[in-house]
């Protein structure tokens, strides 16, 4: 028997997240051929991203659009999705691990009295079961966790499960539903974006990340220029944290963000335990250090023993020609 | 003001993770506050001397979480609840944990409850805003700033690596993040008074609770470690020659580019 999913999408300023159709993926697989319901929360006419989700394999979108959902809060969008799960009554629901998705989904889970399993990197079924795998102390090991009650609930990681093929001739209704959004408690007054030009750490493809060996604020900038040729993000080391180099918000570690992009490339990084874990489980490792005996080799699938800023912009150049 | 700090002891970063019988292998290992829930530790600290109040800290677990209570003690903190599970649940997950709390809470006036934002052992995130629902307060999860005037608080948080100015009002809840204070080291005279303070253990029973008003929602089936990396290849030759062929087994091995 097919099980009725709920999906809950996320944008960011009007576009949708990658990992809404890998949730949407993950949804389809617990689904069993039952109907994959999505739902999107925002401001304004949300048609085309619910279209979206369907060319991404949703049967049908459910969109609450209000002005106090233009931007995330847990109550607002709380009491939109509660809605819907009330009307639908789906068996299960997936999301994103995303901040939204990390701020929302204990709160329904904690109003539904149902169990929720976080940050999944992987779903499967056994045995009537679906498994869900995610990684504990910080990708150091990995647990299989099951669902023993209730509401099948799970946010996925990032990056891990793979999303269909987007298909224009895949078709579906995406209605609206007006939901009375209640007066909210903790009030947005402004967002300042830091990371606006950059690609999101945890969604990025490509990481390019410096340690205490790139020495300065400014050291960083060939690994920025590096990372625009990739079209990917700069991350950082607790020590380049520390040492002020950069912002604790690139921190990649068991503190800090825990990523997985195809392509990770360390720079000036010596590998400490707590950094391992954060990118550990990255698909291919990129070591740049001039210290031989650096733990970061033990790693990396590839390591150039040399200075980071010969071997980084030499690198940029060397990536430029390839990219044309 | 009525501060609390919910905590929970974990491996110390510097560990290695061995597993044995499906089971994390704590035999030998060092355990410290959850680094997170220090910054809540430290900040909760921090809110007592600025407005008053008293600072409790409160565990679900086992009885060796009492060291970890007695440390946050040390650091600052007046009082320190250890809600030991140890000999009614084999267990549980953070339906359980936070049905406890809901329980503990019940007939407590909280003005402010802080959390780590994360654990670094299993990592759910779940228990603070779990928590926050049960007690009908409202949250704010990840901040790196907190500024309590009367009844009113502001907040930065972080999301994503952008900040958001948030405004809420007392009693709430909220998880910390990294960047929101350095903790302090508990200092000697710190670590003595720490040994006369009151440390409170509770059972399921003292909170009129039974093992089926908690029963986990969920189920640990297997544990398993990654598998193990080869080891790397480390290029030779000159710069130039190494740069080449690193963006050549990018291309064509790795297929990454």
């Amino acid at each position: 028997m097919g099980k009725k999913m709920l999906v809950i999408g996320e944008s960011r300023e009007g576009v949708l997240r990658n990992v809404t159709f890998e949730a949407i993926a993950a949804a389809k697989q617990i689904s069993s051929d039952g109907e994959v319901v999505g739902i999107l929360c925002g401001e304004g006419d949300l048609t085309e991203q619910g279209n979206e989700m369907v060319y991404y394999g949703a049967d049908r979108v459910i969109t609450v659009s209000d002005e106090k959902l233009k931007t995330y809060t847990s109550e607002g969008y709380g009491q939109a999705v509660k809605a819907v799960i009330e009307d639908e009554s789906p068996e299960g629901i997936v999301m994103g691990h995303t901040a939204v998705g990390k701020d929302l989904t204990p709160k329904l889970a904690s109003k539904l009295e149902t169990g929720l399993i976080s940050d999944v990197t992987e779903v499967s079924s056994e045995g009537g079961n679906i498994i869900f795998t995610r990684p504990i102390y910080s990708g150091k090991a990995f647990e299989k966790k099951i669902i023993t009650e209730g509401l099948i609930f799970a946010t996925i990681r990032p990056n891990n499960i793979a999303s269909l093929e987007r298909d224009e001739s895949r078709s579906g209704e995406v209605t609206t539903k007006d939901v009375d959004i209640a007066d909210l408690r903790p009030i947005i007054k402004d967002i300042i974006r830091k990371g606006s030009e950059c690609v999101d750490l945890s969604e990025s493809k490509v990481i390019v990340a410096g340690g205490r060996g790139v020495k300065s604020a400014e050291g960083f900038e060939p690994l920025e220029e590096l990372a625009d040729v990739l079209g990917g993000a700069i991350g950082a080391s607790r020590g380049a944290c520390d040492a002020g180099y950069c912002d604790y918000s690139l921190q990649i570690g068991q503190t800090g963000k825990v990523v997985t992009p195809d392509l990770y490339i360390a720079a000036g990084i010596s590998g400490a335990i707590q950094h391992l874990a954060g990118m550990s489980n990255s698909k291919v490792i990129v070591a740049i250090n001039k210290d031989p005996e650096a733990n970061i080799f033990n790693v990396a699938d590839y390591g150039i023993v040399g200075d980071l800023f010969e071997v980084v912009p030499k690198l940029k150049e060397e990536m430029l020609k390839v990219k044309v | 003001m009525n501060i609390f700090v919910i905590m929970k002891r974990t491996f110390d970063t510097e560990e290695k993770i061995a597993v044995n019988d499906e089971q994390i292998e704590e035999e030998g290992a060092e355990f410290i506050i959850n680094p997170y829930d220090e910054y809540a530790v430290e900040e909760a600290i921090n809110l007592r001397e600025e407005h008053g109040g008293e600072v409790t800290v409160v565990t679900v677990g086992e009885e060796e979480s009492e060291k970890q209570l007695r440390n946050a003690l040390a650091m600052g903190a007046d009082k320190a609840v250890l809600i030991n599970t140890e000999d009614d649940l084999e267990d549980g997950d953070q339906f359980t944990t936070v049905k406890i709390l809901e329980a503990f809470f019940e007939e407590k006036e909280v003005g402010i409850i802080l959390a780590g934002n994360v654990a670094i052992d299993e990592a759910s995130g779940q228990v603070g805003p779990r928590l926050a629902e049960r007690l009908d307060i409202p949250y704010v999860t990840t901040i790196t700033s907190i500024n309590v005037d009367g009844k009113t608080v502001q907040i930065e948080r972080d999301v994503e690596g952008d900040v958001e100015k948030v405004e809420t009002y007392l009693p709430l809840l909220v998880t910390c993040q990294q960047g929101l204070n350095e903790p302090r080291y508990p200092s000697l005279p710190g670590i003595m008074k720490a040994k006369k303070k009151p440390l409170e253990e509770l059972e399921l029973d003292d909170l009129d609770l039974e093992e089926d008003d908690v029963e986990a929602k969920t189920k640990t089936v297997d544990i398993f470690l990654p598998p193990e990396k080869e080891a790397g290849k480390v290029l030779e030759g000159e710069v130039d020659d190494q740069v080449t062929e690193l963006v050549a087994l990018l291309r064509n091995e790795a297929k990454v580019l």
